[in-house]
């Protein structure tokens, strides 16, 4: 594993960024060899989508070759419910559109190689399996990004999920859903209770992992993950055991774990 | 470039490098038309799996929702009012010159007139035809040729003596009780009518808002001697607009502020927005009383132009209705008078003032010239507004206000 730490959010943001620009264009991907690229919704990565977009604006960076898969959906099937909400942020409350206004509209990537889960699916499970299954054709997914839940989770595989799952559908936690009212009116009937993720498994089949954790919130999850030992209960914890892992954090995320561990990879990092 | 949608062949545009109002507010965004109507790019993006086959750069110009103007008497030497051998020529020549205003629907207005000017005989084919004004007046989106016809305004003859303004007072008429009946001997027709503007102490006006309002034509108070408690019953019955807030009206009293009451009334139904136009030109109003309106109603603000024959024209003597009037500068007086007759300050030029003015936001001005008519007239799910689905009439201007280009069902119709 390396940890990589920075000073504040902005500069996390900036490196994890730089890192997946220069993964792709070393990559160089062209017609019929793409580079695949697992993408997180959130408030986390929003300054790393900034500064993505900032590059391709600078021509430094395309996505013309780019498929992107992201990590997981809601999902919202009562049309009461649709209709109920209907007038909030779509931003929180949609996947899809958090995606599109943050990341794809800005930049030159295609629909057809940008893959989200579909939780108005009828059929959710065969959708989950269908998402494996295009993940298998494009031959796997390069470069996995992800962020942490302050419960240390990875996508939706909330604690006490299998570390061997794969892409499901998932009832969520009481806490997320809690966490979550704010964005629906404070109301917890408009919650979501069900959400579409990609299993633990699915994303440590990837070549390699990025995990971006900012923030005094994560700080113990961040302890969890990477200095006590692999546990179902803090699925990111799973990444221990994964090859090419890299987690990019700031200052603040690093308040749980003990002096010698960050002395340890800050004096690494200056070597790196 | 081919296209890519399942749902639709025809050629998607993109409007970048541009704030668009949207939500009441200017945000950088891109905007996308398809089929002459503002299109959904995420829905495109994601169910269609689609993009843009042609995209043009505003220059971080701002986009606005085409401006409506829904009093206008004429311009450019054409006047509704007139019995012109060729009224929708004449029309066609007004709605293709205000575009260089960023007005693209409007309602051609009719001022008090005698009953001949409504219907008229005309010759076509040399076959001698009785036809009525009004139906020949069609409803339509506007496009390149022009500026898009909501329906007509009848300003009159059911108006107040006292306060007629630049009406010729022997074509006012009085009700006879009959309601609608009663407009109809006069109109002769209501159909593609939008707006009709009424005095609400005239014996038996009630009645006729109550049926007007059921017809789906908007009514209108104004050129009345009406104190607040007749206009308030007139809202009861339906009136939703007044025509030109302060003028042709008894002042504001504050034991009777008479129709100016209506801005901050108790009396009015709930869900109901009393609209107002005002003549923002500087002229037809003293800024201070304009604040005053607008920092008590701002949601009810309809910026109008009242433009008459003479808006476009070099100063001199012209006609408006049956009366001569005489243009100095930027007014318009009845000749021989110091009666105002009307404006002849374009519908830019109205807003950029009405800015400048109140002090109000861009965002704020730009409405009381799109959104606020269109919801006066009921038609803000099509216009007025940039919302998906809704018609693509907008206007690129710079940050003064100024009009840079005019855009109808998408295309561009005028350009500076």
């Amino acid at each position: 594993m390396k940890l990589i730490i920075l000073d504040d959010y902005d500069k996390a943001s900036e490196w994890a960024a730089k890192y997946i620009r220069n993964r792709i264009l070393h990559f160089n991907p062209g017609p019929g060899r793409f580079f695949t690229l697992g993408l997180p919704t959130g408030g986390t990565p929003l300054g790393c989508y900034k500064k993505l977009i900032e590059y391709f604006k600078k021509g430094e960076l395309s996505f013309k070759y780019v498929k992107t898969f992201n990590m997981d959906e809601y999902c919202v099937f009562h049309e009461l419910v649709k209709a109920e909400i209907s007038h909030l942020d779509m931003n929180t409350k949609d996947y899809h559109s958090f995606m599109w206004n943050n990341f794809f509209k800005h930049i030159d990537i295609r629909a057809e190689n940008a893959h989200i889960l579909d939780g108005n699916a009828v059929d959710l499970q065969a959708e989950c399996d269908a998402f494996e299954e295009k993940i298998k054709a494009v031959g796997g997914i390069e470069l996995f990004v992800g962020g942490i839940g302050p419960d240390g989770h990875i996508a939706f595989n909330e604690p006490g999920s299998s570390l061997a799952s794969r892409t499901r559908v998932k009832t969520l936690a009481l806490d997320t859903i809690l966490a979550n009212a704010r964005f629906f009116d404070g109301d917890l009937s408009k919650v979501p209770t069900m959400a579409l993720t990609v299993g633990v498994a699915t994303v440590m089949d990837a070549k390699e992992v990025m995990i971006l954790i900012t923030g005094a919130h994560k700080a113990f999850a961040l302890y969890k993950a990477i200095e006590e030992g692999v546990n179902h209960m803090w699925t990111v914890s799973a990444f221990q055991q994964h090859p090419q892992t890299l987690f990019v954090c700031d200052e603040d995320a690093t308040l749980e774990l003990r002096v010698k561990t960050v002395k340890y990879f800050k004096g690494e990092f200056l070597l790196w | 470039m081919p296209s890519n949608k399942s749902v639709s062949d025809a050629p998607i545009t993109q409007f970048i490098n541009c704030r668009i109002l949207r939500d009441h507010r200017l945000q950088r965004d891109d905007l996308w038309v398809r089929e002459g109507k503002i299109l959904n790019p995420e829905k495109l993006f994601f169910d269609e799996e689609g993009f843009a086959d042609l995209q043009v750069d505003c220059g971080d110009g701002i986009l606005a929702p085409g401006f409506i103007d829904v009093q206008i008497n004429g311009g450019y030497g054409v006047d509704f009012s007139q019995a012109a051998d060729d009224i929708s020529g004449g029309m066609a020549l007004v709605a293709k010159k205000i575009l260089e205003h960023g007005v693209t629907s409007f309602c051609p207005t009719l001022v008090t007139s005698p009953p001949h000017i409504y219907h008229k005989v005309r010759a076509t084919d040399r076959v001698l035809v009785s036809v009525q004004v009004l139906p020949q007046v069609s409803v339509d989106d506007g496009g390149p040729g022009g500026a898009g016809v909501l329906g007509v305004h009848l300003e009159g003859p059911f108006i107040s003596r006292e306060k007629r303004g630049a009406h010729p007072e022997r074509y006012l008429c009085s009700l006879a009780g009959g309601g609608l009946k009663d407009l109809l001997e006069v109109y002769g027709s209501l159909d593609n009518v939008a707006i009709v503007t009424l005095a609400p102490e005239i014996p038996g006006s009630l009645e006729v808002v109550r049926q007007l309002k059921e017809r789906g034509i908007t009514v209108s108070l104004g050129h009345s001697v009406a104190d607040l408690s007749q206009a308030e019953q007139a809202v009861q019955h339906g009136a939703t607009f007044i025509t030109h807030l302060f003028n042709a009206m008894l002042p504001f009293h504050h034991r009777d502020p008479g129709i100016v009451g209506l801005l901050t009334s108790d009396q009015v139904p709930e869900n109901r927005t009393i609209f107002y136009g005002m003549i923002a030109d500087g002229i037809h109003t003293n800024p201070a009383a304009l604040r005053i309106a607008h920092r008590a109603h701002p949601a009810g603000l309809v910026l109008v132009t009242d433009a008459i024959t003479a808006m476009g024209l070099p100063p001199g003597r012209h006609t408006l209705g049956q009366q001569d009037i005489e243009i100095e500068g930027l007014h318009a007086y009845v000749a021989g008078t110091k009666t105002l007759s009307g404006s002849i300050a374009t519908m830019d030029m109205c807003v950029r003032h009405f800015q400048q003015a109140s002090g109000c936001s861009l965002e704020a001005a730009l409405e009381a010239a799109s959104l606020h008519p269109a919801q006066l007239l009921g038609i803000s799910h099509r216009k007025g507004t940039l919302n998906y689905g809704t018609d693509a009439d907008f206007v690129l201007l710079d940050d003064e206000l100024s009009v840079r280009a005019t855009y109808i069902a998408g295309h561009q119709v005028w350009r500076k």
